[in-house]
């Protein structure tokens, strides 16, 4: 099969997505039926092109045709085939290709699943879909053509994916993560096509939230992906850099995660629809910051893209068309009219508000200390540094508040909430809370501060569902009737919040009471942490399929009891001849036991970094509660009942039935 | 009125757009250093080994040497850290070491496990001398002549390949003038 076809498909798609981005929003102004709908087919034809350019990659990455340019540079004949596959996104060309097809998928589902909305509001949040399509096929075809050859001397082998790529988590990864990048451009198209027609309602953020919930699954997913593939692969045993690549994919999901509070308060309540508009614009910009700071190279990261500056000119120039333009109909279209709905000081309206609030500092203080450098840079002052430090001081704060302000909001009641009544019911979380959090520094031996705050918060979170669930299925007909009343999206909300409390849990236990030792070891010794004893027994060669790896034995007991045996590596690729570190793990859900093989250092010495990773798996464990909560909360009944009874296009509901509430606050 | 509000977004958008415009195509490895050809800072900080001996800018006298940023809490240092010992022991490379908002203790153990290429160690907690520097982030390396003066700023890690393109003959045009 020619590259020339990928190539060529993708052209067909660029023109689909030029009358995508036209069309259907011409006719949505004008009035005419007949041009709106081509909105479905036209999204459906932008697939199948975009797919069939990714079909014919993937076809060279699997036959080693070693003409094409990208496939000679990111593949070998040797790398199995499953890296094959996963090195059609390994390099910055084939990524592209990947989030252009996570992206025409995007746009095929909402004209899927969108049959019940008004043909209006489809055609324009398809066409705002296809404009976004338009920059992306453009910046593919212009900048970045993965199907460019190397002809006509054809190189006889490929110079192998990058050892560090060569994993199962970068396999699942990317994708993860754009599906979760890319969902967000449904939030926005939502978001524009509500300006353009005016119709910033109720409805608007209905239809918005599980196209906003569906993403910010995928990325909560992947971002735990990322930093689960970086402790184990990186070999440092860290799970957290403060990267800017890192931070990139954090800046929206915090975004995201306010967006998904504030359309939930647009939706009930009707209020706060400029800012919900607002944050809906910014999560999917901050998106396209995140790709525009990864792909351009203006700032140093542990992950090594190559940095090109036509690429970086013209992300940006995307960038800025997406964001001005939308800012700029915002500032023209948001309504500025002072609601005349009214709540009280501590409705669930003012703990979400101060929930948005939390958030959006908290991205503040990522964007800052990503930016910081740049901004810098720009003005000429070469002074302050921002690290690690900076993040822990200030990030960890406002997490921890943002976990007591959950508890407390839990509780708390549309339009007005009973103070003292608030406070009786947060008596007992907070008791439980304080006991958690005095007894986990006595069980670690050691009183830390960020420790106990910590562990309170996150107790805090998990008392406080407890109470409110134990409250809200309290029925006449029994515990286990009441518990089956209760909403999907309820239960959704529970598993969420019980993520971020697990996944808060771990990051301080292992923080505050982790155990990192550098040592150096010959066969033969043995080193001590916690009361477990790690001994070398030996060390020997193998060859892997593309690599030779240099493998310690290291056995692991305690009280003379063996535990586990480890067989930390390091791997020298054939190809690229680099060096890598592959970390021997003993996994648990209690703690982990790490190992890694470093440098020789004598004759018969080699340098060890051994630790102790309390609570470490509660961190990614955490993020897969927050995404079932997610995937939970959309197959709640009010969303399915819809589609069975059709509602005619022109009939928008202004406000939505009882039947189904995100949380309903009525049941108590 | 108060729709101008609603015009801040879009105005602060366009102001960081220009920003990181000005940031395409610069190698964020080059910083430039307001330094360069200017003294090291005066410091006065306790030697990393030993709290109780005070530090000046006169150990920077009468030999060229290199000014490593480091911290226990950097990963890329880590990386580095192979090669500064390699430098120290085949080449004979002063390196001063300024251990940078780090933990004494820790610091000590990473260098007993991992070796210890510096010749002296100022301990930093607080960052004031990396403030002064202007110090980015760690890694960061200085080639600082044998009169105090600061010649270079390597931002990122010191690998075999810097040291032979551009920390190597730095030091010997620098001893040769000294």
């Amino acid at each position: 099969m020619f590259p020339e076809f990928g190539q060529f498909s993708l052209i067909l798609s660029l023109l689909l997505a030029i009358l995508l981005a036209t069309v259907p929003l011409a006719g949505s102004l004008a009035g005419r039926a007949s041009l709106q709908a081509f909105a479905r087919p036209l999204a459906a034809g932008q697939f199948v092109f975009v797919a069939i350019a990714f079909g014919v990659l993937t076809y060279a990455f699997m036959v080693d045709d070693f003409s094409v340019a990208y496939v000679a540079n990111n593949s070998n004949s040797l790398l199995p085939w499953y890296f094959k596959f996963s090195a059609v996104w390994g390099a910055h060309e084939g990524s592209l290709l990947l989030w252009m097809l996570i992206l025409a998928g995007w746009t095929l589902a909402v004209a899927i699943f969108s049959r019940r909305l008004p043909a209006v509001m489809t055609s324009q949040v398809l066409s705002v879909m296809g404009m976004v399509s338009v920059g992306f096929l453009l910046f593919l075809l212009m900048t970045s053509n993965p199907f460019d050859r190397i002809l006509p001397n054809v190189p006889t082998n490929g110079a192998d994916l990058n050892p560090l790529l060569q994993d199962f988590g970068l396999i699942v990864h990317p994708p993860m993560l754009y599906m979760g990048y890319v969902g967000f451009s449904v939030a926005f198209a939502f978001a524009i096509a509500a300006l353009i027609n005016g119709r910033l309602d109720a409805a608007w953020a209905r239809w918005s939230r599980p196209w906003t919930t569906v993403a910010w699954a995928f990325l909560s997913v992947g971002i735990a992906l990322g930093s689960w593939w970086a402790y184990y692969e990186l070999g440092w045993g860290g799970w957290w850099f403060w990267d800017p690549v890192e931070n990139a994919s954090l800046l929206p999901w915090l975004a995201g995660t306010a967006l998904m509070h504030s359309l939930a308060v647009t939706e009930k309540r009707g209020v706060f629809k400029s800012w919900t508009v607002l944050l809906a614009i910014l999560t999917f910009s901050l998106s396209l910051l995140g790709a525009f700071l990864v792909r351009s190279g203006v700032l140093t990261s542990v992950h090594a893209f190559a940095s090109d500056p036509t690429r970086g000119q013209f992300l940006l120039a995307l960038l800025a068309i997406t964001i001005v333009s939308s800012l700029t109909l915002y500032a023209f279209r948001a309504p500025v009219v002072h609601s005349r709905i009214r709540y009280g000081s501590a409705s669930r309206e003012i703990f979400l508000l101060l929930n948005n609030v939390l958030l959006m500092a908290a991205m503040l203080l990522v964007l800052v200390g990503t930016l910081y450098p740049l901004i810098l840079d720009y003005l000429d002052m070469g002074r302050l540094s921002i690290g690690e430090p900076f993040y822990n001081l200030t990030f960890s704060p406002v997490a921890i508040a943002v976990g007591l302000l959950l508890g407390a909001g839990i509780f708390s009641r549309w339009k007005k909430t009973d103070g003292g009544w608030l406070a009786r019911k947060l008596l007992w979380p907070a008791a439980v809370s304080l006991i958690v959090a005095v007894l986990v520094p006595l069980w670690m031996g050691k009183f830390e501060p960020w420790a106990f705050a910590g562990c309170f918060s996150a107790a805090w979170i998990v008392s406080a569902t407890a109470r409110d669930l134990l409250d809200k299925s309290a029925s006449r007909q029994g515990r286990w009737h009441g518990l089956r009343r209760q909403s999907r999206s309820y239960y959704g909300m529970v598993l969420g919040h019980l993520g971020l409390a697990l996944t808060m849990a771990g990051a301080t236990v292992v923080s505050n009471y982790g155990v990192e030792r550098d040592v150096r070891m010959s066969p033969g010794d043995t080193v001590s942490i916690e009361n477990i004893d790690f001994a070398f027994v030996q060390i020997g060669e193998r060859q892997g399929a593309n690599f030779r790896a240099e493998t310690a034995q290291v056995d692991i007991s305690r009280d003379g009891r063996k535990i586990a045996t480890l067989y930390p590596e390091k791997r020298q690729y054939t190809v690229q001849r680099s060096v890598m570190t592959e970390a021997g793990i003993d996994a648990g859900l209690a703690r982990d036991l790490f190992v890694a093989l470093g440098e020789q250092v004598g004759d018969n010495a080699w340098a060890m970094r051994i630790q102790y990773k309390p609570l470490i798996r509660w961190i990614w464990l955490g993020s897969l509660f927050m995404a079932a909560g997610g995937i939970l909360a959309i197959a709640d009944r009010r969303y399915r009942i819809r589609e069975k009874v059709p509602v005619k296009p022109a009939a928008l509901p202004d406000r939505e039935p009882d039947a189904g509430r995100a949380v309903p606050e009525a049941m108590s | 009125m108060k729709r101008l509000f609603l015009f801040i977004p879009v105005m602060l958008a366009i102001t960081l757009g220009v920003v990181m415009y000005a940031g395409i195509g610069k190698d964020p490895m080059h910083l430039e250093s307001a330094l360069i050809g200017k003294p090291v800072p005066a410091f006065e900080l306790a030697q990393l080994e030993n709290p109780d001996v005070m530090l000046r800018k006169d150990i920077f006298n009468g030999q060229v040497s290199l000014l490593n940023v480091w911290g226990t809490w950097c990963p890329a240092c880590r990386d580095e850290h192979p090669d500064l010992v390699w430098l120290a022991e085949e080449k004979g490379v002063p390196i001063v070491g300024l251990n940078y908002k780090d933990n004494r203790d820790q610091a000590l153990q990473w260098l007993q496990s991992l070796g210890d290429p510096y010749t002296v160690n100022l301990f930093d907690p607080s960052g004031s001398l990396g403030f002064d520097l202007g110090v980015y982030g760690a890694p960061e390396t200085y080639v600082v002549d044998a009169e105090g003066i600061v010649r270079y700023r390597h931002v990122g890690v010191v690998n075999e390949k810097v040291w032979y393109e551009t920390l190597e003959p730095l030091i010997r045009k620098y001893s040769r003038e000294g």
